[in-house]
Order: structure tokens, then C-alpha cells, then sequence
């Protein structure tokens, strides 16, 4: 198997295991994480794909950066959104959903 | 032309900055006067492309596959007239709407910036991964509006908001990287090409994970759980621009990529989004029928009108389609910018949020609930207004492509949208059993309201102008 | 000049139409004036129209709206005949609103709407193409909701929902109708003798459900059975209101719906041949008959009027579905002269309700010594409803029978005679009560009295007695060149090219 199959086949689990995360896990700290978790197997991918004779191909190495800072300024909002949530009624989960 | 294109994405995020520096009382005069210099750019760019003359635009001089490039066409001209149109609209009607000690005011300014720059950015975006950028822009921006200032509510529905965009993202992004794996190219002009030969399964799971991701991002059944708490729970002026702009964002993503990259190969699986739409329409009508409090029927009311946005990919080979896919975008835009309006106007009059509690407040706010019924005929389809030329078009195609059953979804869904707006509109009418107390609410609110309900029903008489903008940059 | 006149009739009640709404609720005077004046105005221009119309001038205004589809009024002879009914009507029913709601809450609210539904009415009378038909066909819906549920009572907003269940229903079933022609022919403009008539064979069981589909959605406001359950439903609304339905505006416009899709969009040979007007002949007459039984039964005055209009309005469908000139000039011309009975009708059981309190049939006792003048246009109106000779409505039946005879249709002249027959069993009840029973000694609610001659308001007064008058002169002088009558054979000469008219 080539290089970047590896990578690719890597990344495409880390995201599978993140999106499990994030869809089944209760807790909102743990969905965070794995959003985390998929955010890097997504990378993974995006950077491992594209090689060409074992040299790094530089446009996703870009294109992985901003991700990055995509990733940082959405992980910070949810923390944010998930602190005040619990400030205000101590919870850690998301409420079930009503809407009458 | 590089200059308005560049002015639209770099005015909203130098007010949004402005509005960030100066603090939460001048941060409104700086949104209006950047958007109506925005819209005098849009306006430039919408009379340029009616010329024939269609941008593309290199950001700093770098080309692709280096560079971002940028184009306007049609579509995205009349995109980003709407924006700024229903942007302007909504900046009078926080300026009036947020009181004095409101904590949301803090947030709001810098957000909304925010937002309408990455909604800007992503209308003339033209290669797959400033697509991805500039929707992330746009998911964070609407999310900090959704949970800004608010009560728990808001703020586990700002989150829901988060998780689900997150997700879209996600699957997006992963099918851009595959796709660049595939080609060693994201823009749109050197894909195009590339995608007309027979496609690898690589491709195909690409494409398909691409148009998953938006899905979720434009709220079709069945990812749409995460819409009605968002829009229902947001302050007016969030759910009014999040209904009318942001999930049209997203659609609009896709509708450019079946287009433009997809349009052979997707046309056998177009039943599918069709198959959603229809029980998104039937669906999202019923809950709006069903809802008690006024703003999730408003919301859900979204849901079912999305539906018919994507009842027209099995159509997208006659001509009408795309003329009907945009009226409809127009015209729900308005529309519901109109609805969230007023419906916001009679939250805070009556002092309660519950459509039961709306007796008599035809008597109270006519302007309000005018501006309501005038919202009500575009979204039923009634003549005179802009959702009556959709759904005509819509119809139109659906006849000349043989498709009943999507001819049929239409009628149904107008029928049910008038069982849910006159379900205000009775109320409204009937004589409140006891004199009660109204809040006095700005007139400028009540305004704002009535214009951009009759702006959609006034475009019913001037559709001819915005499909000729339409017809020289239609893509395919 | 040809091109504004027809939107000079629209702008005549838009206008006043929409500065009434503008208008504080307490400037009477104002609203008033701009109702009357309107009106005044709008029957000028119609007499205009008629002048130009009979000298062979052309009236078009034609407006794209999306390639293909115009917007587009004319002025014809079959549309004029619409249109000076109802704005003779409208003028009557202005001055009697203004009498009717004085000192009733939201009147501006009420006029501004009124004058909407009176120009979608014109709208509809001149629309040159099913596209703009079906665009006032709604507007007429949806101005004509508000007055229904005027009062704001749960009951009227139960009417009103009911109402609108029905007409958006019809609505939608017509417009799916209207775009599956528009697809087959690329365009839906009315020409005499029908445009559908140039398409092959292969396209007659399209065709044929195409017609079904237009009938069914301009049926419900023609009230055809059994898609008459709103009428009687929206009695609730005020009396001007339930002359404005039923005379002027919504239940004409259906019938007249259903003239123009046998007439112009089918043409009445091509419908013969594909066999479509007998079912439609035995639909009228299953609504004429069960209209009238079901108006037997009903006490109160203005519900059995209600079911009076049900079976009435289907005398106008019987007769365009009977092929031939002659059951089309009876169709015709009963379009004109059940709306001037039945506003008479309507206007009368307002006076009753508003002067004595007297909404029930069986309260009617000795109305004709407290109100003569009432009575007596009430009289002058049943009995034209009934085929008495010298009124109206004996016109109408006369042709009516004739045209069934001309048509081979025998059952037809027996539903008609059992349906005078009908007529007369609910309606001269009615008039022993008012002439040969003694009053009781206290009315259920005398809220006007009497002063000399003046048993009423005179505004409530003078639009039955003029109408009740037009019912007795539209039969007198029927033969006279300016009557319903003539202008109806006028109507009929034309869609019948090839006989000679009768």
C-alpha cells in the first residue's frame, strides 16, 4: 500500500471514530473532543491524499492551515456556547428537544 | 468589477470590525451606512452582468490552482442583491428593535458583518474550498447570532445550530479533499472539464459526501431537526436573516455543483432530492400547521418552503426550472424576512408568543398584520405576487418534464401553507374576548415589515427584469 | 385611449379603494364620498366602454409578466355583459353598506375591501386569458375573507374558514387545470368558439379532464353541487356583504367562469362533440333541484335565501350547457337578472334584520303593514324568482325552456318547471306572512322606527326599491335594444356563427 493510501485510509477511520463521537456521545465536552478528533483524520486525509512520487503536495498544506484555524475558532465557540449553557443551568448535555 | 466584487467581502468586515471597536450603541450606524454601500456595489454588479460582461476575478493576482478566483454570473449577482436587500431591511429593523439594555446588541453588529461578508464571499466563491471557508464563515457567524445574549433556550439551540453545521462541514470538506486527491484541482473552471468523461468511484463518493454535507448545512428532511429550535428560539432579526439568507446559502452551494461540476452523472439520483423536498413540503407544513407558539410555525413554515427548492432537480433540463428555483429563492427570501418581521412585532405587542394569543391584534397593529397576510400570499402562491410566478414556473417544468407527482407536491403545499398562515390571520381577525394590554412597539418595525412583504408581492409584476439578469450568466 | 380605459375601470375602486384604508375610522364623510364617487365614476366608465364596444372599437391592455404569460384585460360583448351588472350593483351596494354599518366597528377596514373585491370582480369580467382570470379569481377570494369574518365572532371566523377551505381548494384544482392547457396549447387566451378546438385526437382524454378541472374549480364559487357547502356557511357575514357574494360578485364570477371555459376556452360545438355538456347539464340540475329542497327547510331567512341562490345560479350553468343559441341567451341573460332579484332579496332580509330584528322566516308576520316598501320589493323579487309573468325572471325561464327544447334535453323543462314549483313552496309562505298575518306585538329587536312614510333608513330603502324596479323593467322591456336580453342575443350571435340568431 502506498503512502498515501495510508494516510487516507487513517484519516477516513479518524473521522469515522470522530463522527460516532459526535453523534452518539451525550456528553457535550465528548462531542467537542470528537469533533476534534475528526477535524484531524479530516487533515489527514486532505494532506496524505494528494502526494505525488513521496513529495508533499504544498496547495493542501494550505488549504490544511486554514482548516486548522477553522477547527480552533469552531472548537472555541462551542466551548464558549457549552460553558455558559452550564453556567445557566448546569447542565452538560443537550436538553431533549421541545419545541411547542 | 474587481472592485465591487473585492468591496462586497472587505466593507462588511471592515463595519463588523468598526462595530466591534466602537461598542454596542454606534455599531448599527456603521452596518447602514456599509450596506447601502454595499448595495450600490450589488446593484453595479448586477447592471454589469446584464450587460453580458461576467466576472472572474483573480484575489491578489494569484490564478488558479494557486490562487482563489472569483466569479459572478447571473445567479450570483441576483444572490448578492437579495442579501444586501433583505441586510439593509433587517439592519433598520434591529436598530428599532433592540432596546437600550439589550445584552444581544453587543454581539450583534459584529456578527451580522460577519455574516453577510462570508454570505458575500460565498456567492461569488468559484473553486471548493473558499466554498468551505466562506460556509464556515457563515455557520459561526449565524451561530454566535442564534445563541447571542440568550437564555438557555437559545443557547442549546445555538449549540444543536453548531453541531449539525459542523457536521455539513465536515462531510463537505472531506468530499473537496477526495475530489483534490482525485484531480489535484478544487477550482470549478479546471474541474468542469475534467468531470464530463466517465467518473471513478473516488469521485462519485466525493460528490456524493459534498452534497450530503450540504444537505444537512440547508436543513432537508430528514437533517433538519436542528432549523425550527434555531430560527424559533433566535431574537427577530437573527431568525429573519438565518430563514431568508443562510440556509439559501447553502442550497445555492449545491445547486452550483450539480450544475456546474455534477449535472451528467447526478441527473439519475436527481429523484432523490426531490423525494426529500416532497416530504420536507408535506412534512415541514404539517408542524407548521400544529405549532403553538407563532415563531416555530414561522420556522417550520422555512422547512416546507425549502422542500420546494429542491423539488426541481429531476426538472433542471428544461429551461424554466432555474428561472423557478430562483424566483423562489427570491421571493421565500422576502417573504419570510417579512413573516419573521412581523411576527416579531406581534411577539412583543402582545407580550406573548403563542398564535392563540394573537386576538384581535388586527385591530392593534393592521400595518403588521397586513405585512403578515402580504408575506402569507407569496409563501401560499397566490397572484399577484413572486411566489405565484414560482410556483407557475415551478409547475411549468414539472408539466413539460411529464412529472406529476412533483406537480401535485406543489398544489398540496400551497394549499397547506394557506391552513397554517390563515391559522394567524383568523386569529388576528377574530375580536379579543377581553381589552388587553399591547406593548407599543416602533412604527419603524411595522414598516420594515409591510415593505419587504410588498417588495414580494410587487416583484410579482417585475419578475421580467430580475429573470433577464438570470439568462446571460445561467450556468450549464 | 383603448389601452387605459380598461385599467381606468380597475384604478375607479383601487384606488378609493386603498385610501380608505388609509382613512381614520371616523371620517364618515370622507369614506363615503370617495365610496360614491368611486362607484359614480366606475359606471361612467362602463357606459363608455359599452358606447365604444357597440361602435366597434377594441379595448386591450396587455402586460408580460414572465415570457409567454401576459396579464391581458378586454372589453367584449360577454364581458360587458358581467361587468355593468356589477357596477350598477356596486353602486347600490355602496349606498346600502353605508346605511347598513353606520356606527359599526372597522368600517374602514370593511370599504377598503370591498372596493378591492369590486375591482377583482372587474378583473375577472375583463380578463382576456385564463392566466388573468385565475390572478383575480384569487384576489376576489381573498379580499372577500376579511368581510366575511367582519364581525369577528368565532362563529363568523368559522364561516370565513370554511369559505376559504372551499374557494382555495377550487382555486388550486383550477390553476392545475389552467397550467395542464397552458402546456398543451402554450398559451390560454379566450377566442369565440374556443381555442382547444385545433388539437388532435390523441389529446381528447387530456382534454376532456382538463375540462373537468376547470368546471370543478370555478364551480365552487358558481356553488355547484356539492361544491356549494361554503354558501351557506358564509351567511354569517353582514347583510351588504351576503348581497355582495351572492349577486354581485363571487357566485357570478363563478358562472361566469363557467361561461367563459364552455364558450371561449372549449367553444360550445367543440364541447358538444366531445360530449361533455349533458353531464354538465345533469349537474346543474342536481343543483337546482336539491338547492330548492334544501331551502324548504330553512327557517332562517337569509340561509333559505342562501339555498335559493344555489339552485338559481345553476339555472345559468343549465343554460350553457344547453347547445344551442337559445339555452345560451337563457343562461345569459339570467346571469343578469338572478343578480338583480337576488341583491333585491338580500337587501330586503337586511332591512328586516336591521330594522326589527327579524332574522327567521317565522318572525315575518306582518312585515308588509311595518315595512310596505320592503315588502313590496321583496314581493316584486320572489316572484321573479318564481317565473311570474311581467318580471324578470320570466325571461329567463321562457328561454331557458326553450333552449332545453332546442337541445333535445325533455328532462331539463321538467326540472325547470319542478323547480318554479319549488320556488314558489318557500318563497309565497314568505309573502302570506308579510301580507296576511297580523304583526306580533313586539318586534325581537326594533332598533330603527318608523317615522311617516320612512320605515326605514333611506340609504336601507332606496338600493331594493331601484333594484326590485330594474327586476320589473328588465321584463317589460325586455325587447328593447338596451336590455340583458338583446345584449345576450347579441352574446349569442356571435359564439354561434354559422345559425341565425333567434
Amino acid at each position: 500500500m502506498s503512502s498515501s493510501m495510508v494516510f487516507a485510509v487513517t484519516g477516513v477511520l479518524l473521522f469515522a471514530i470522530g463522527l460516532a463521537g459526535m453523534l452518539i456521545a451525550a456528553h457535550l465536552l465528548r462531542k467537542v473532543l470528537a469533533f476534534n478528533v475528526l477535524g484531524s483524520g479530516l487533515f489527514l486525509v486532505l494532506v496524505g491524499l494528494p502526494q505525488r512520487d513521496g513529495m508533499a503536495d504544498p496547495v493542501p498544506q494550505a488549504m490544511v492551515l486554514t482548516g486548522i484555524v477553522v477547527a480552533v475558532a469552531a472548537t472555541a465557540l462551542a466551548l464558549a456556547l457549552l460553558r455558559r449553557l452550564h453556567a445557566l443551568t448546569g447542565a452538560t448535555s443537550l436538553p431533549r428537544d421541545t419545541d411547542a | 468589477m474587481p472592485e465591487s466584487v473585492a468591496g462586497l467581502v472587505l466593507i462588511p468586515l471592515t463595519w463588523a470590525g468598526l462595530a466591534f471597536a466602537l461598542g454596542p450603541g454606534r455599531g448599527g450606524r456603521a452596518a447602514l451606512a456599509g450596506l447601502v454601500v454595499q448595495g450600490g456595489l450589488a446593484l453595479q454588479l448586477a447592471m454589469a452582468v446584464n450587460d453580458r460582461r461576467s466576472a472572474h476575478v483573480a484575489a491578489g493576482g494569484w490564478d488558479a490552482p494557486l490562487g482563489i478566483e472569483l466569479a459572478v454570473d447571473g445567479l450570483s449577482a441576483t444572490m448578492l442583491l437579495l442579501t444586501q436587500l433583505i441586510g439593509l431591511s433587517l439592519v433598520i429593523y434591529a436598530r428599532a428593535y433592540f432596546g437600550a439594555a439589550d445584552p444581544e446588541r453587543r454581539y450583534f453588529w459584529p456578527l451580522v458583518g460577519l455574516l453577510i461578508a462570508g454570505l458575500n464571499a460565498l456567492f461569488i466563491t468559484a473553486d471548493l474550498f473558499n466554498a468551505y471557508v466562506t460556509l464556515e464563515i457563515v455557520g459561526l457567524a449565524a451561530v454566535g447570532l442564534v445563541g447571542a445574549g440568550g437564555e438557555a433556550q437559545r443557547v442549546g439551540a445555538a449549540l444543536r445550530y453548531l453541531f449539525a453545521t459542523l457536521l455539513g462541514s465536515a462531510f463537505y470538506l472531506l468530499g473537496v479533499a477526495l475530489m483534490y486527491g482525485a484531480y489535484g484541482t478544487v477550482s470549478f473552471s479546471s474541474l468542469a472539464p475534467l468531470l464530463t468523461a466517465e467518473m471513478s468511484v473516488a469521485v462519485l463518493m466525493a460528490g456524493g459526501l459534498m452534497l450530503a454535507g450540504l444537505m444537512i448545512k440547508s436543513a432537508l428532511l430528514p437533517f433538519h431537526g436542528w432549523l425550527p429550535p434555531a430560527h424559533g428560539s433566535a431574537s427577530t432579526p437573527v431568525s429573519a436573516l438565518l430563514s431568508a439568507l443562510v440556509v439559501k446559502a447553502a442550497f445555492y452551494l449545491i445547486l452550483r455543483l450539480w450544475l456546474d461540476l455534477f449535472a451528467a452523472q447526478a441527473a439519475p439520483l436527481a429523484w432523490l432530492p426531490a423525494l426529500l423536498g416532497a416530504c420536507a413540503v408535506l412534512w415541514g407544513s404539517w408542524r407548521a400547521i400544529t405549532a403553538v407558539r407563532l415563531k416555530m410555525l414561522v420556522a417550520y413554515s422555512t422547512v416546507a418552503q425549502l422542500g420546494y427548492l429542491f423539488l426541481v432537480f429531476p426538472l433542471l433540463a428544461g429551461a424554466a426550472a432555474m428561472q423557478a428555483v430562483v424566483m423562489q429563492i427570491v421571493a421565500h427570501g422576502l417573504a419570510k424576512a417579512a413573516m419573521f418581521a412581523a411576527a416579531g412585532v406581534l411577539v412583543s405587542a402582545s407580550r406573548q408568543d403563542r398564535v392563540a394569543g394573537l386576538q384581535g391584534m388586527a385591530h392593534h397593529l393592521p400595518l403588521t398584520i397586513a405585512a403578515f397576510a402580504l408575506a402569507g400570499v407569496t409563501l401560499m402562491g397566490l397572484p399577484p405576487s413572486a411566489g405565484f410566478l414560482a410556483k407557475w414556473l415551478l409547475i411549468q417544468s414539472a408539466f413539460a418534464a411529464g412529472q406529476w407527482g412533483i406537480v401535485a407536491v406543489v398544489l398540496a403545499g400551497g394549499l397547506l401553507a394557506a391552513v397554517y398562515v390563515f391559522r394567524v390571520l383568523r386569529q388576528a381577525l377574530m375580536e379579543a374576548p377581553t381589552a388587553r394590554p399591547i406593548s407599543p412597539v416602533p412604527r419603524t418595525l411595522e414598516w420594515v415589515a409591510f415593505a419587504l412583504a410588498g417588495a414580494s408581492v410587487l416583484l410579482g409584476f417585475r419578475a421580467g427584469d430580475l429573470l433577464g439578469l438570470l439568462t446571460p450568466g445561467v450556468p450549464g | 385611449m383603448s389601452e387605459w380605459l380598461p385599467l381606468a375601470v380597475l384604478a375607479s375602486s383601487l384606488l378609493p379603494g386603498i385610501a380608505i384604508f388609509l382613512l381614520h375610522e371616523d371620517s364618515v364623510r370622507v369614506r363615503s364620498s370617495l365610496n360614491v364617487f368611486g362607484a359614480c365614476t366606475k359606471l361612467l366608465l362602463v357606459g363608455i366602454l359599452l358606447a365604444g364596444v357597440r361602435a366597434g372599437q377594441d379595448y386591450e391592455v396587455r402586460y408580460a409578466v414572465l415570457p409567454g404569460v401576459d396579464l391581458a384585460l378586454k372589453a367584449d360583448a360577454l364581458g360587458l355583459l358581467f361587468i355593468t351588472l356589477s357596477a350598477v350593483l356596486w353602486l347600490f351596494t355602496t349606498l346600502y353598506a353605508i346605511g347598513y354599518l353606520e356606527n359599526a366597528p372597522h368600517r374602514s377596514r370593511f370599504f377598503g375591501f370591498f372596493s378591492l373585491c369590486v375591482t377583482a370582480t372587474m378583473g375577472i369580467a375583463m380578463a382576456a386569458n385564463l392566466f388573468t382570470f385565475f390572478v383575480f379569481y384569487e384576489l376576489l377570494t381573498l379580499s372577500t375573507f376579511p368581510l366575511v369574518v367582519h364581525r369577528g365572532t368565532a362563529k363568523a371566523v368559522r364561516g370565513g374558514t370554511i369559505y376559504l377551505a372551499y374557494t382555495l381548494v377550487g382555486g388550486t384544482v383550477l390553476l392545475a387545470g389552467i397550467m395542464w392547457l397552458h402546456n398543451l396549447l402554450g398559451h390560454t387566451e379566450f377566442a369565440r368558439g374556443g381555442i382547444t378546438a385545433g388539437l388532435s385526437a390523441d389529446h381528447v382524454p387530456q382534454l376532456k379532464i382538463i375540462f373537468v378541472l376547470l368546471i370543478a374549480g370555478v364551480g365552487v364559487k358558481a356553488a355547484i353541487v356539492p361544491l356549494h357547502g361554503w354558501l351557506p356557511q358564509a351567511m354569517v357575514a353582514p347583510a351588504p356583504v351576503s348581497a355582495l357574494l351572492h349577486a354581485v360578485a363571487v357566485v357570478k364570477a363563478g358562472a361566469f367562469g363557467v361561461v367563459r371555459v364552455v364558450y371561449e376556452v372549449f367553444g360550445a360545438e367543440f364541447s358538444e362533440s366531445l360530449g361533455l355538456l349533458t353531464p354538465l347539464a345533469i349537474a346543474a340540475a342536481l343543483t337546482i333541484l336539491w338547492g330548492s329542497l334544501r331551502a324548504l327547510g330553512q327557517n332562517d331567512l337569509k340561509k333559505r335565501l342562501a339555498y335559493s341562490t344555489v339552485s338559481q345560479v345553476s339555472y345559468i350553468t343549465l343554460g350553457v350547457a344547453l347547445f344551442g343559441p337559445v339555452g345560451t341567451i337563457g343562461g345569459l341573460v339570467h346571469l343578469v337578472h338572478q343578480g338583480l332579484m337576488k341583491v333585491t332579496l338580500f337587501f330586503c332580509a337586511g332591512n328586516f334584520a336591521e330594522t326589527l330584528g327579524v332574522h327567521k322566516v317565522s318572525e315575518l308576520d306582518g312585515g308588509g303593514r311595518r315595512m310596505p316598501l320592503t315588502a313590496v320589493a321583496f314581493t316584486i323579487a320572489a316572484l321573479g324568482m318564481m317565473g311570474a309573468p311581467l318580471t324578470a325572471g320570466a325571461v329567463s325561464k321562457e328561454w331557458l325552456i326553450a333552449g332545453a327544447i332546442e337541445a333535445d334535453l325533455q328532462w331539463a323543462v321538467w326540472v325547470l318547471w319542478a323547480s318554479s314549483l319549488l320556488n314558489a313552496a318557500y318563497f309565497l309562505p314568505i309573502l302570506w306572512r308579510l301580507w296576511a298575518r297580523r304583526a306580533p306585538n313586539a318586534w325581537p329587536d326594533e332598533r330603527i322606527a318608523a317615522r311617516h312614510w320612512q320605515e326605514t333608513h333611506w340609504l336601507l330603502l332606496l338600493p331594493p326599491l331601484a333594484t326590485a324596479l330594474a327586476t320589473l323593467g328588465a321584463g317589460l322591456f325586455a325587447d328593447h335594444p338596451l336590455s340583458p336580453l338583446s345584449w345576450a342575443q347579441l352574446i349569442a350571435g356571435q359564439e354561434y356563427p354559422g345559425r341565425a340568431s333567434p
